[in-house]
């Protein structure tokens, strides 16, 4: 969209007021990523938002078409990179949904402990850029030190802190040890003493709360007719939370509240993440406790699954078995149908509309961004605030440009 | 209200000819005709508490096993109070690749249509501001469809360059 100035509209006097166009982004820090707003002023007030997106789309739909359900993890990672870890385990959800797989209890629990620390990971950036942006420069420091932390643990489980790629059809890379139940457990004490530190920095913080509260209303009609899903929808009154809902992997075992408000502005979304984060540990703390033994994979006899590497170096059958996986002529037999698998994931509800044409790699793999749904809501939220609220709005929404554009 | 009551008053209302019912692990779809693909919607979100609208895609089955159609457009719906989710699919065809577009029923349609006509070439009439999303206006082709090549038609190499001067 070529920016040009805008026609001067003319008001209820005879004076004509005039709007002006600002270019926000796509380089500007607040927008953390590439995302471009064409903004419509009058003075300091919004009158309009358009969004002009797609300067990071990279046709990873298209890819999804050409790698098979284990080699597209990879692109999954790099979809929301703020929790890859969640990306790839609703990727394999919806994968095993569509195979008909039932993964071991072990790996449903190391799933759900890794799906939990990337959400606490995933709140721990929106709550401290949002508070960044709006000039709280320490509560950001807390919370980056946390995530930290969670990227040592995440580089123990899998070997790499940012493009994890960690889950499998049927399983999962690598199994866990006791030091990754140490580490959990050490991070949870570290936690609770960082998260009570933002909140006491933040939550009746003068400035904080007078820039985010009233801002960027959403009412709960609004956010249920915009599909929006997760702590947006949650902010806005709407209980709708899968891992409640439609209990997947092990979630059904613990004991975990859902967290609302129901303001719908930006403190609201802000106090329900530093909520969720608190329900997010307690599911991690009775997981890692009940941590159940056994098989991280389905067993290799169902052909689906890649064996483990000692397999593979050791036995005859764990290395036919890697060959049937790998060759370009074998893989494993897909179903000829289609289905949607959806995890709750931080952001909002992650899905995956899958087509399985009976080859090893999917037809069609439609993700269902919650990033992207939520920019739409962006020039409705931000439509009559100061220009100064575009970036409480846009942190609050927690939009990722990689999951937004893909 | 249960999917299999949706089901009963879907048939009262429509009969039990002309919407194509199947299920596949756990996952009830509902093929539709294009003709009835928006009364079928209003009827779902008015009087089967289907209030949301999770998501819209479409499927281009050129080369899919025994496909006879050439585009699908599936909507995921799901209902906020009872947790219920229905998917319902329409199949488009050349030469006439529009159908009617759901913003009228969930402001959440907009942009999720904009992509299927992005990606796809389809149009949905009646949506108020039908441009492309994702790729820029100059763009010509649509890259989800099959038979456009994973690497492009060289698009990147004969994009307009613009020089400091013109800009």
């Amino acid at each position: 969209m070529p920016l040009e100035l805008a026609e001067p509209i003319a008001s209820k006097s005879d004076e004509k007021e005039y709007v002006w166009s600002l270019n926000f982004g796509p380089q500007h820090p607040a927008t953390h990523t590439t995302l471009r707003i064409i903004l419509k002023i009058d003075g300091e007030r919004v009158v309009d938002a358009i969004p002009d997106i797609g300067f990071l789309h990279s046709g990873f739909e298209k890819l999804g078409e050409h790698l098979d359900y284990n080699q597209y993890v990879t692109i999954t990672d790099r979809m929301n990179y703020i929790s890859p870890l969640t990306n790839n385990i609703a990727w394999h959800h919806a994968v095993e949904k569509l195979l008909d797989i039932d993964v071991p209890p072990r790996c449903k629990y190391i799933r759900t402990i890794l799906a939990e620390l990337s959400r606490i990971s995933d709140h721990l950036l929106c709550a401290g850029t949002a508070a960044l942006d709006l000039g709280a420069f320490t509560a950001f420091l807390y919370a980056f030190h946390q995530r930290e932390v969670l990227y040592d643990i995440f580089e123990l489980v899998c070997g790499a802190r940012f493009t994890t790629s960690y889950t499998r059809v049927g399983g999962l890379m690598y199994d866990v040890d006791g030091r990754f139940v140490q580490k959990v457990r050490e991070f949870a004490q570290g936690f609770l003493k960082a998260h009570a530190d933002v909140t006491t920095l933040l939550n009746r913080n003068r400035i904080f709360v007078d820039r985010t509260k009233g801002i960027g209303v959403l009412s709960n009609e609004d956010a249920i007719n915009w599909s929006c899903s997760g702590p947006v929808a949650r902010a806005s009154g709407v209980t709708r939370d899968l891992r409640k809902d439609e209990p997947y992997l092990a979630y059904s075992d613990f004991d975990f509240k859902v967290c609302c408000c129901t303001d719908g502005d930006c403190y609201a979304r802000y106090l329900v993440r530093m909520a969720e984060m608190l329900e997010s540990l307690k599911i991690v703390q009775q997981a890692i406790e009940n941590l159940p033994s056994g098989p991280i994979n389905v067993d290799v006899g169902d052909r689906q699954v890649l064996p483990d590497k000692t397999g593979v170096y050791q036995t005859i059958e764990g290395l036919i078995q890697h060959f049937e996986v790998f060759m370009s002529n074998r893989g494993f037999p897909t179903p000829t149908d289609e289905c949607y698998g959806a995890i709750d994931g931080p952001n909002g509800e992650l899905g995956f509309y899958l087509v399985g044409d009976g080859s090893n790699v999917a037809y069609r793999a439609r993700c269902r961004p919650p990033s992207y749904i939520h920019f739409a809501v962006f020039p409705m939220l931000i439509r009559g605030h100061q220009l100064s609220d575009v970036v409480a709005v846009l942190g609050s929404l927690n939009i990722i440009a990689a999951e937004l554009d893909r | 209200m249960t999917l299999n009551h949706t089901l009963n008053k879907l048939e009262q209302k429509f009969g039990d000819q002309m919407l194509h019912v199947s299920h596949f692990r756990g996952d009830c779809k509902i093929i539709c005709p294009l003709s009835h693909i928006i009364q079928l919607l209003m009827f779902l979100k008015d009087d089967c508490d289907f209030d949301m609208l999770v998501d819209i895609t479409a499927v281009d089955y050129m080369e899919y096993p025994n496909a006879r159609d050439r585009f699908g457009v599936i909507y995921a719906l799901a209902s906020t109070n009872t947790n219920v989710r229905l998917y319902v699919k329409v199949y488009v065809n050349e030469p006439n690749l529009a159908l009617p577009s759901a913003t009228s029923l969930w402001q959440g349609a907009n942009w999720l249509e904009r992509e299927v006509y992005d990606m796809f070439g389809i149009r949905f009439e009646g949506h108020p501001d039908l441009r492309r999303i994702l790729l820029p206006e100059e763009f010509v082709a649509f890259p989800l469809r099959k038979d456009y090549p994973i690497r492009g038609r060289g698009e990147r190499h004969n994009f307009p360059v613009l020089t400091r001067a013109e800009s």
